[in-house]
């Protein structure tokens, strides 16, 4: 976008920019923009930040810990006031163009309100539901509730709900089932039995005799049988019987309203409790003598005894519910008698207690009973024996109760009458089961036609027989006479129990309360409000005969709406709910059958009325909870919202859509590691012992499943040998991923030296293609790993994976170099599983629009490597191709950069300042210092005695409060810290843990977070000094730790409070160097409202890259150079110096001056920021004839000729390239990383002029990493020939007359192949050039030991230099590919305009402070200043501008009188230190 | 020799190179003598040598500085300061009868940590060879205890 056109539109320009997915590369990225001044949404689908990399144990290839390192980069996004993060949550739309887009975010709900949690993880311990930790790739569990690691950004928890549970959402009170059967697991029965009664106080009457329809509803029915969720509410009921305790109901406060509830069945009994729960007066109206209603007079006590009712009815009494019985409402006590008496309300639940009658001949004959009425007799000890031979008529359990009642009366033959089959039978499956133990005989498809008497008595039922019809509106096949079919069958006795129906007899003629045709009471389904106001109706007064589960359910609602009206609130608001349900896929998990509790002998129980179901023993009763599937992960047991202190849990959160407007987006969404089980000759997923390198990573991690300890998943022993298995998912045409991924030759390497410093005598053998160490210093690291660690590395075709299935060891079949089957044990195998593009970005790039390649990466815009298809929307990381730490990092500032240019006019228009509370004056007061020790996982306690030293540093003087913590970095250690702070009123803190090079920043935010100057703060360097280098040695390492702290504790006492105060930037750039990098880092920082210099030492511009005619993709080097150069030249706001030099730069970041040379002439510009982007140079060669015959030549100039004029091929039949000329050898030892591609690039291009040309490329590992793979693959299959060589035996090189002779050593023929070139090509190394190594002695620029410049960190700082305010970019970094200099010359533009963007910066701080006093003007110092910042001043005495002092203190001591200080680092703070060497 | 001696070995290390390299050592997870304990400075050019005769007063065996490779101080010259001020330190020591040896400045390198290990591996078995420190007060030198006043344990 040019210049002008963002001109025009800055009105409608955004200054916020999204960033989509938050691993490295997304968090890299927003904290560029943010310090550049934008705001920045992080958007991440994860709970929290991170991304892969936080799964990570060691990186390579300086295994450095991946926890620390990005731990503090968390803090670093968390405690920028200039991003958002939005976890959980997804892009779901974009609309509007570049600069002003909305953006359309769905935010699944976390359940837990991020800005209460304070992450103490008591909740952990609460919850019962365990799932397969995801975090550890499934190695263990974790629980419902849960956050990936310590040191998660967001700190707060997030609770795994995917809807409520089938279960739950079955049972008509919503009981949650799956909460309490998980609780039953833990065996948290108490807990278990609150959360029944939470929606149900009568949980040992539904143990016993629920319809549950939870179970009906169970996911396992898919699977096997649904979990015995009655028989383990019975067994919880009785459970808190055997205690002897009841757990009494918590009761709210009293309130002086009166409630009447007429009847005590289950319905009136759970609306009184409810009703007492919330302080109202609730009394039950009985008509009876007895309470419970059908439960207590209508259900047999065999199968709910009665002291079960008694108990549960007691419980309910003690809500504070009064029981009346023999109350009955009618004449004597009528609603209006209520109303006067002060009741405010009534609930109507009088059942259904009126048998139906069968209308037919007879039936009031003397010996036909109704079911209701005999069972009510029974109950009431008021029945005799029915007869000696019963008929029972009707098919539900009513039917079943009383043919097993009579039974128990004394009758002696007792027959079911049902008019239809077993199949259409009402009642339940194991009530007809134990029946029919029990002797009782059912007939089915007879129907009644009339009773016969013998005098007044019954002695006979005609029946007839039934053939079943069409279904009825019940869905059950309507029975239908069968002509002449009757009979009579003799009787003693008849009972009836087709049905039943309320008795409203006893309400008044006149009432004004409506009921329908069968006597149901007329009442709203949601709030059960009758026609009178006041009066509300519930259970089978309301539904006709219908469950206990039912009537409990409508009981607690109708108290909620009794409740309601008294408040005088709307009763229905909110009420209606809709679920969700979750069902889990059954497929493909282990079948466990249900435990059924034991039943009683039907021999014996026939005789009496004792309880025929038994009941679980704890055993059998967890092992059953045990088979629940968690089907909603989170059970709703809300266990966590009684233990969460903070209050912070919210189960009814629901997800929310919302729109932003940004003016930019950057898409980062990563990859996720291939899935193994697509390839399965491994065995993945099969094999216990075959892992992914990822879970190897968690296997490694202190953090992980097994706390750091190398051990197998079948049977947690050490392993002794394990097989690496490369490529697992990469360069695999057959599975569609014919692509490298990149890292996983050097994690498999670094998890092999890892893997053996965790397990001693461990053997560790690589299975690969060829070694891909292309990055800065993996070379080396590769050779360590051969020759100090002795890792095996097997070059190989793998066959397969077999288990030896008793031991679980595992047979690794491969093809070695000969093409020979070998065979081979290990104990575990690890696949090297690559990256693929992560599933979610798909609908990520559905949503925004932009284009994928067939792998589904961002689709490459030429050599824009991190634009997209979609203008204003950028990309990086390894969602844009497979690539490591360093280079995710440096894309991710790259496009940065891109929005910041996008963006410029809007910069600062949507952020704010940070804010800090006011600091705590500690002038006067004594030394207060706390002491926090790190145990760092393991990594320091593991080695040093942690509580030891904590115990020591309390001893310590001036130590007030020591602490330890198993990760300080953490954030809710800093939030304990901030707290003990406040709390002990300190005025020092101590840190014993890493290195203050990584970490004194992060803690000394917490000093300032929590009102103490930053300055006062001191750290110990215990792990990176100590634990790490000390592992063997327990006790010294400890005493050493000791030592330590008490040094720190000494200078921690003499700490003052120091302020910055702020200075000018200059808000100019300076680039030195013209080429690629250079003209891509200049044009970025103009185009992002920079003025810049640029410096390019020769006559021109453009650098290595004119030499370049195409890239290995085919993309127009020349033509994007001039457009380049051209954007450049006409860019008002770049300066281009030709043949300039830059000689010298003074200052300090902000303010640096800088002398350019140009011939004789020298003049000095001002900048606030340097960008160096000297570039490489071709190594000449001086092997293989190279300076002696014309036919040996380079890659670069083979290039040049194959795309230049005239015909470059003319009369060659055969080209031979050697590749690693002048790398990878002593001197050299890295690897040029562009060369293999070079190769491929060129012999594609001689295969395109000339088919027949042979080409031999002879190599050591063809290194085309990432998706240039595909040319390679390519090459191959155009012919192009690849013979290997080893570096001990290299190609020997003779001239002939026919052309030259190639020999090469053949490792597996053994002997030496001889080759015919016409051209010889070698792959000569990329080098370091003069400019670099001249550059870092005039600049003071630190080089590595290959002579690039070195970066202030191999992983997360790619880009800076040590130096501040100096970055770098390009070849001078280390060999790159053309697009790799681009991305990281915008890298190196996006972090100078962190600097550049503020207008001033603040200064001073650690800087020398001369005691003008008592100065005699010796001028010592302002001879000795590097610098020469110390100058005399008008006064005559020394003055040191602290904006321009380094703080380097060569002035401090060198100055005689000791006149001279420098501020935080005083002599007496150092020597108090080092005079507490020893105890 | 009495078989408690456990050397005490203080180091001043500048923060650019020879504590980066330090750290890097601890990533490496190379080993060397617990012996050591560092004070971290800016520079090496900080290096006084009164820090040096008070680290032996204090109870060193033996002392090392150990700046940047020279031509590579972040700060210049820094180390070379140091380097003078070490060898007049030495010249000290041997008037003090304490012995040059037990002083060494040493140049590391970010990227060296086998050297550090190294160097640390050196002066650990030299303190060994040497014996312990004769002067071994353990306290600071008066002038400091005055300064100190109050802080003082």
């Amino acid at each position: 976008m040019s210049e002008d056109k963002r001109t025009d539109r800055k009105g409608d320009l955004s200054g916020a920019v999204m960033v989509v997915g938050a691993g490295i590369a997304g968090m890299q990225c927003s904290l560029d923009l943010a310090n550049a001044g934008f705001l920045v949404h992080l958007v991440d689908r994860d709970i929290s930040i991170g991304g892969n990399m936080a799964q990570l144990d060691k990186t390579f290839p300086t295994n450095d810990c991946s926890t620390c390192m990005i731990s503090p980069k968390l803090i670093d996004v968390a405690s920028n006031p200039n991003i958002r993060i939005l976890s959980r949550s997804e892009v779901t739309g974009l609309e509007g163009e570049p600069g002003d887009f909305k953006v359309k975010v769905h935010k699944a709900p976390r359940f837990i309100d991020l800005d209460v949690c304070s992450g103490c993880g008591e909740c952990i311990k609460a919850c019962p539901v365990e799932v397969p930790a995801d975090f550890n790739l499934g190695l263990n569990k974790r629980k419902a509730i849960y956050r990936h690691f310590p040191q998660a950004i967001p700190s707060a928890f997030a609770i795994d709900k995917i809807g409520s549970s089938p279960c739950k959402v079955a049972c008509p009170a919503n009981v949650s089932a799956q909460g309490y059967v998980a609780l039953i697991a833990q065996g948290r029965y108490k807990e278990a039995l609150a959360l029944v009664r939470r929606d149900n106080p009568l949980p040992a009457v539904c143990g016993r005799i629920c319809t549950r329809p939870c179970e009906s509803q169970c996911s396992r029915c898919d699977l096997d049988e649904p979990i015995a969720v009655r028989d383990l509410k019975k067994f919880l009921a009785d459970w808190e019987v055997k205690q002897g305790e009841m757990d009494l109901p918590k009761v709210k406060e009293k309130r002086p309203e009166k409630i009447a509830v007429i009847g005590s069945g289950p319905a009136g009994l759970s609306a009184a409790y409810y009703l007492a729960l919330e302080g109202y007066q609730p009394t039950i109206f009985e008509a009876l003598p007895v309470a419970g209603g059908m439960l207590r007079v209508g259900i047999p006590a065999f199968r709910l005894p009665r002291e079960v009712l008694e108990y549960e009815i007691d419980y309910i009494k003690a809500a504070g519910v009064e029981i009346r019985l023999n109350s009955p409402i009618g004449r004597e006590l009528s609603l209006e008698d209520l109303r006067e008496q002060g009741f405010e309300a009534v609930f109507m639940s009088v059942g259904a207690h009126k048998g139906l009658r069968l209308g037919v001949d007879g039936e009031n004959l003397p010996g036909v009973l109704s079911g209701v009425d005999f069972l009510r007799q029974a109950s009431l000890g008021r029945a005799a024996c029915p007869g000696d031979r019963v008929v029972v008529l009707g098919g539900g359990n009513v039917a079943i109760d009383a043919a097993r009642t009579a039974l128990r009366l004394g009758s002696r033959e007792v027959t079911i009458l049902y008019r239809r089959t077993r199949h259409e039978m009402p009642a339940y499956e194991e009530e007809i089961e134990e029946a029919l133990e029990e002797g009782i005989k059912i007939e089915y498809l007879v129907a009644p036609r009339r009773f016969i008497a013998d005098g007044r008595q019954v002695n006979g039922l005609e029946v007839i027989g039934m053939e079943l019809g069409e279904p009825d509106e019940s869905g059950r096949r309507r029975p239908q006479p069968v002509a002449g079919s009757e009979r009579v069958i003799p009787i003693d006795g008849a009972i009836s129990a087709i049905g039943q129906e309320p008795d409203l007899d006893f309400l008044e003629p006149k009432t004004d309360l409506k009921a329908d045709r069968r006597s149901r009471l007329l009442a709203n389904p949601l709030t059960l409000q009758t026609s009178i106001p006041w009066v509300f109706a519930g259970g089978d007064a309301v539904t006709g005969p219908a469950s206990a589960i039912e009537a409990i359910a409508m009981g607690k609602e109708a108290a909620i709406s009794i409740g309601r009206y008294i408040r005088g609130e709307d009763l229905a608001a909110g009420r209606q709910r809709e679920w969700s349900v979750a069902k889990v896929e059954t497929k493909g998990l282990d079948k466990k059958s249900r435990r059924r509790p034991p039943l009683a002998e039907p021999t014996g129980r026939v005789r009496n009325f004792d309880e025929v179901v038994g009941v679980f023993d704890e055993a059998e009763a967890q092992a059953e909870a045990q088979r629940c599937l968690s089907c909603g992960v989170c059970s709703e047991c809300y266990q966590c919202l009684e233990v969460c202190q903070a209050g912070a849990i919210r189960h009814d959160m629901s997800a929310q859509d919302i729109e932003l407007r940004v003016g930019s987006l950057v898409l980062a969404p990563g990859f996720k590691p291939f899935d193994a089980t697509q390839k399965p000759e491994y065995g993945y997923g099969r094999y216990p012992n075959v892992l992914t390198s990822l879970q190897f990573e968690r296997v490694l991690s202190a953090s992980g499943p097994f706390g750091g300890h190398v051990q197998r998943p079948s049977d947690g022993r050490e392993p002794k040998r394990i097989a690496w298995i490369q490529c697992v998912g990469s360069r695999d045409a057959s599975i569609g991923h014919d692509f490298c991924s990149y890292v996983c030759c050097m994690y498999a390497t670094k998890q092999a030296i890892i893997a053996q410093e965790h397990a001693a005598g461990l053997e560790a053998s690589i299975f690969y293609m060829d070694i891909r160490a292309q990055g800065k210093g993996f070379d080396r690291y590769y050779e360590r790993a051969k020759k100090d660690h002795g890792v095996r590395y097997v070059r190989s075709m793998l066959s397969r994976v077999i288990e030896d299935p008793t031991s679980h060891d595992l047979e690794v079949q491969y093809f070695d170099e000969a093409n020979n089957l070998v065979s081979e044990r290990f104990d575990m195998v690890v696949l090297s599983v690559g990256l693929a593009p992560h599933p979610a970005a798909k609908a990520l790039v559905e949503a925004v629009g932009v284009e994928t390649d067939v792998f589904g990466f961002a689709k490459r815009q030429e050599l824009n490597p991190l634009a997209t298809s979609k203008e204003g929307v950028f990309v990086c990381g390894a969602f844009q191709a497979p690539r490591d730490i360093p280079d995710t990092v440096m894309q991710a500032s790259g496009a940065a950069a891109e929005a910041g240019a996008l963006l410029a006019q809007a910069r600062g228009s949507e952020i704010r300042p940070e804010e800090f509370p006011p600091e705590r004056d500690i002038r006067g007061e004594e030394p207060r210092i706390g002491v926090y020790v790190c145990h760092c996982g393991i990594n320091i306690g593991g080695v040093v005695d942690v509580p030891a030293v904590v115990e020591y540093a309390k001893g310590l003087p001036h130590v007030v409060e020591a602490q330890e913590f198993l990760f300080t970095c953490s954030t809710d250690s800093q939030g304990q810290m901030a707290r003990f702070i406040e709390e002990h009123q300190l005025n020092r803190v101590v840190v014993a843990s890493c290195s203050p090079r990584t970490h004194e920043s992060l803690f000394r935010d917490t000093l300032r977070r929590a009102g103490l100057n930053p300055y006062l703060f001191e750290m110990a360097n215990i792990r990176d000094q100590c634990s790490w280098v000390h592992a063997k040695d327990h006790d010294a390492a400890t005493a050493k730790a000791k030592d330590l702290v008490r040094m720190s504790v000494a200078r921690a006492a003499l700490l003052e409070p120091l302020h910055q105060f702020p200075a000018p930037v200059e808000q100019t750039a300076l680039v030195i160097g013209g080429g690629p990098a250079g003209l891509t880092a200049a044009l970025n920082l103009a185009e992002q409202g920079f003025y810049t210099h640029l410096v390019e030492k020769s006559d021109q511009l453009g650098g290595l890259a004119r030499r370049l005619r195409r890239t290995l993709e085919g993309f127009d080097v020349q033509a994007w150079l001039s457009e380049l150069e051209d954007k450049v030249r006409h860019n008002g706001l770049i300066k281009i110096h030709l043949q300039t030099e830059v000689v010298e730069i003074k200052g300090h970041v902000g303010q640096f001056k800088a002398s350019l040379k140009s011939g004789d002439r020298v003049r000095s510009v001002a900048h606030g920021a340097v960008v160096v982007a000297t570039g490489a140079e071709e190594y000449q060669p001086t092997e293989f004839l190279a300076q002696e015959d014309e036919r040996v030549t380079t890659q670069l100039a083979l290039h040049e000729a194959l795309h230049g004029q005239g015909d470059p091929l003319a009369g060659v039949r055969d080209v031979v390239m050697i590749q690693c000329v002048g790398s990878r050898d002593e001197e050299h030892p890295y690897c040029s990383r562009i060369c293999c591609s070079q190769a491929v690039a060129n012999a594609l291009r001689i295969k395109e002029l000339n088919p027949d040309i042979e080409v031999t490329v002879l190599f050591r590992d063809i290194r085309t990493f990432s998706l240039k793979e595909l040319y390679y693959k390519q090459a191959r299959d155009k012919g192009v020939r690849f013979v290997r060589f080893d570096a001990e035996r290299p190609p020997q090189v003779s001239p002939g007359a026919e052309g030259l002779e190639v020999l090469v050593f053949d490792q597996i023929l053994g002997e030496w192949l001889s080759f015919r070139a016409d051209r010889l090509v070698l792959s000569a190394a990329v080098r370091p050039n003069a400019e670099t190594k001249h550059l870092a002695g005039a600049l003071k620029l630190p080089l590595d030991s290959d002579g690039f410049f070195m970066e202030a960190h191999l992983k997360l700082r790619p880009v800076d230099f040590v130096n501040s305010g100096f970055f770098l970019a390009g070849g001078a970094h280390g060999p790159k590919f053309l697009e790799e200099c681009i991305s990281q010359a915008k890298a190196a533009a996006a972090r100078a305009a962190t600097i550049l963007a503020q207008k001033e910066m603040m200064v001073g701080g650690e800087v020398a402070v001369v005691d003008g006093e008592r100065c005699v003007a010796c001028l010592t110092c302002v001879r000795s200043c590097p610098y020469g910042v110390p100058q005399l001043n008008e006064e005559g005495v020394v003055y040191i501008d602290p904006a321009a002092c380094h703080g380097c203190g060569i002035c401090a001591s060198q100055c005689p009188r000791k006149l001279i200080q420098v501020q935080h680092h005083s002599d007496l703070q150092t020597l108090f230190k080092a005079c507490h060497l020893r105890a | 020799m009495p078989e408690k001696y456990e050397p005490l070995i203080i180091a001043f290390i500048c923060t650019y190179c020879t504590y980066t390299a330090a750290d890097m050592a601890g990533s490496m997870r190379l080993q060397y003598p617990p012996n050591v304990r560092v004070v971290k400075l800016l520079c090496t050019g900080k290096v006084d040598v009164l820090y040096l005769l008070e680290a032996f007063n204090c109870g060193a065996d033996v002392v090392m500085v150990s700046g940047c490779e020279i031509g590579d101080c972040h700060f210049l010259e820094g180390n070379l300061r140091a380097k003078e001020r070490v060898e007049y330190a030495k010249t000290l020591l041997d008037e003090l009868g304490l012995g040059a040896e037990r002083l060494e400045m040493f140049h590391i390198g970010a990227s060296d940590a086998p050297k550090w290990a190294a160097a640390v591996e050196t002066m650990t078995r030299r303190a060994l060879e040497l014996g312990p420190n004769p002067v071994g007060r353990k306290r600071p030198l008066p002038a400091i205890e005055e300064q100190i006043g109050d802080l003082m344990p």
